[in-house]
């Protein structure tokens, strides 16, 4: 169980044939050979990564592999055409692991998944992806620091992640399933959307939120959380950042009075949601709550 | 990307809204030809950066040449919010009897591209916003969908601009609209849109920044870039392609992952200390390029000490300990270094640490406790 994906995904991989690609895409198989079913980059098609069949399109790799999910790697200038030839394929969720594409692009790609009133998913795009533990892994989390669990993790961040639920691991409290929501201004899949699938999901009892500055996703997520049954650990991360600058991720930057990180600690302090300072009081609350 | 006013301005002309004449000048000399072509009065503005250009004296109205001239050599060369005035754009100056905002930005929470109008123009938007709210109008839409004229006369006659004006402006902030797509803008903003006595609208302020993601389709644009305004340890950094920024503190931070780093940042501050930069080295980076951070860190006069917080995935922990390794040779490191190593190959880099005088710890909160009694004795 757990949210998005579990062990029945059947994920394509798009640009397998390029190093970031093909690493990874063994990394997933590594977690769980079912998962990985099919690569695709235009003009390899017949060819194969390790036995992973490589396909020329998304349509062929659905109709030959019934691949449901795909990871995105290829390059940035041709990520959002990615995403949207998935989206024609059939694929109800895409995992985009591309940083650097246009934010323009992103909206239109992102904005794709909605079309016709469906309901299909863009999970990022520069996001390190989506860990069900034990099930399935689709992007480049590091899937040992993993332990099956009751906890869901959501995040804006890569290694910030991994810190988080290696101190969860390491104190027993496994995971349920870990995204990455992505570092870009526009991402396909926010904390609510997360947090609205995890309230329903049977094996989640409690989530760690990830937050940093930027945007007000979190300031959404705190409202959101009002309304949930199952209680939810923040922790904000960039307090001392200075306003105006890009810090790293495209997303983490103060504009004007927008997106500090003292206004998303107000909105969870107003809304009863607990606010850890350090990352060590992150496992300190939970274990409390759980 | 920032763009300059001047520049800004130019790129509107193309896409049909009009600006005022003038032209750019970089000595009190060009300022005094370009007001003698204009005839009358004008306007000298500083070609900086930054906002609240006016309130700094980089904007000055003037009567005649001479008056322009004065202006000219005093604005130039001033320093505005720490940067220098190297240009100014000489226009005519524009009689407004009304004055309007008109901007098209991204809406991140609405994952579209928003578009904004307001009767209170010639203020910054933001307080606009705060303080009077209901004299802004906003609209939504993407790049496939577009905006049409209507839907701006519309979005106009809502802001509450003049009904005698909004023909027109509806083209121009269609135009807007389609300059912010076809240009991959971030920001394409007319503040203010001044209205004539006669009717017509004419863009006095004009800011563009553009999508710095984008510019691979818009090889026109490198030549608009100016380095002005940066940081020269940040330029340093562009040319080795790191993600840096400069911060106020005396202790050097390097780690992968943007979070981890923001978080370290966070953790040195908790523990009553200062960073002095925000440094990423990304994934899955090898020893070199951990060798090209602590050598432009070195660059840095006021670190002294450096913080490595790594928590290896992608990245080996071997290749970050070989990477202070050749730094230690090649720049001479002799600040004191605390490193935390986590994750892909632990044990190697720990056993290449033991080799040189860092001293290692076990988590972030140790290694941000350590980093900081070490700064802040003065080891």
């Amino acid at each position: 169980m757990g949210i998005f994906i579990d062990r029945r995904t059947k994920v394509v991989v798009q640009g397998i044939t390029g190093r970031e690609g093909r690493f990874h895409a063994l990394r997933m198989r590594d977690y769980n050979p079912d998962v990985v079913v099919a690569g695709v980059t235009p003009g390899k098609g017949g060819q194969d990564v390790e036995g992973i069949p490589v396909f020329n399109t998304v349509l062929e790799a659905v109709k030959e592999t019934g691949a449901n999910a795909s990871c995105i790697f290829v390059p940035a200038w041709a990520a959002a055409d990615a995403v949207m030839e998935s989206f024609a394929a059939g694929i109800e969720l895409v995992v985009c692991i591309t940083e650097g594409i246009p934010t323009l692009d992103v909206i239109n790609m992102v904005s794709q998944a909605n079309v016709d009133g469906l309901a299909r998913r863009v999970i990022g795009p520069n996001s390190p992806g989506i860990i069900t533990c034990g099930e399935a892994s689709i992007g480049i989390m590091p899937g040992q620091i993993f332990k099956p669990g009751p906890v869901g993790v959501i995040s804006r961040s890569g290694t910030l992640t991994y810190e988080v639920v290696g101190l969860l691991s390491s104190c027993g409290i496994g995971q349920s399933t870990c995204i990455g929501v992505g570092g870009d201004p526009i991402i396909g899949t926010t904390f609510v959307d997360c947090l609205g699938a995890f309230e329903k999901d049977d094996n989640t009892k409690a989530v760690v939120l990830i937050g940093e500055i930027g945007g007000s996703d979190e300031e959404d997520a705190a409202e959101f959380i009002r309304n949930m049954t199952k209680p939810v650990v923040t922790f904000i991360s960039g307090r001392t950042a200075p306003p105006g600058k890009r810090m790293g991720h495209a997303g983490a930057i103060v504009s004007g009075s927008m997106g500090t990180a003292e206004s998303k600690v107000k909105a969870f302090q107003k809304a009863g949601v607990p606010v850890a300072n350090t990352i060590n009081q992150i496992a300190d609350i939970m274990k409390e709550l759980l | 990307m920032k763009l300059h006013e001047y520049q800004a301005k130019e790129i509107m002309r193309r896409y049909g809204i009009p600006t005022p004449r003038g032209k750019v000048a970089e000595t009190p000399d060009e300022v005094f030809k370009i007001a003698t072509e204009l005839g009358g009065r004008a306007v000298v503005k500083a070609q900086v950066h930054v906002g609240g250009r006016g309130k700094a004296g980089g904007i000055r109205v003037v009567n005649n040449p001479d008056e322009a001239r004065v202006a000219g050599s005093e604005i130039l060369g001033m320093d505005i919010k720490g940067l220098t005035v190297g240009k100014v754009l000489v226009e005519e100056a524009i009689e407004a009897v009304s004055e309007y905002y008109l901007g098209v930005t991204v809406d991140r929470s609405q994952k579209s591209v928003t578009i904004i109008a307001s009767s209170e123009g010639g203020i910054d938007i933001e307080e606009v916003a705060a303080k009077t709210p209901q004299k802004i109008s906003k609209m939504w839409s993407t790049p496939k969908e577009g905006f049409m004229p209507w839907q701006a006369r519309s979005l106009a006659l809502d802001a509450g601009f003049d009904e005698g004006t909004i023909a027109r402006v509806g083209g121009y902030f269609s135009g807007l609209f389609k300059l912010f797509e076809r240009e991959d803008a971030e920001l394409a903003e007319i503040n203010p849109l001044m209205v004539t006595k006669d009717g017509k609208a004419i863009a006095a302020d004009a800011k563009i920044t553009l999508d710095d993601n984008a510019l691979f389709r818009h090889p026109g644009y490198s030549d608009l870039w100016e380095e002005e305004g940066d940081d020269p340890l940040e330029q340093e950094a562009r040319k080795r392609k790191l993600t840096y920024v400069k911060l106020n503190g005396d202790i050097g931070v390097i780690g992968n992952g943007a979070g981890l780093v923001m978080a370290t940042i966070d953790a040195i501050k908790a523990e009553g200390g200062e960073a002095a930069n925000f440094l990423d080295i990304g994934g899955g980076a090898r020893a070199e390029v951990v060798q090209s951070a602590l050598e432009l860190i070195l660059m840095d006069e006021a670190v002294k000490a450096i913080l490595i917080n790594v928590f290896g995935g992608i990245t080996r922990c071997d290749e970050v300990a070989q990477g202070l390794l050749k730094a230690i040779e090649s720049v001479n490191l002799d600040l004191p270094v605390v490193v935390r190593l986590v994750g892909t190959k632990e044990a190697e880099g720990r056993a290449i640490l033991s080799e040189t005088p860092a001293v290692t710890a076990d988590t972030m909160v140790d290694a941000a406790k350590r980093i900081v009694a070490i700064a802040g004795g003065g080891i």
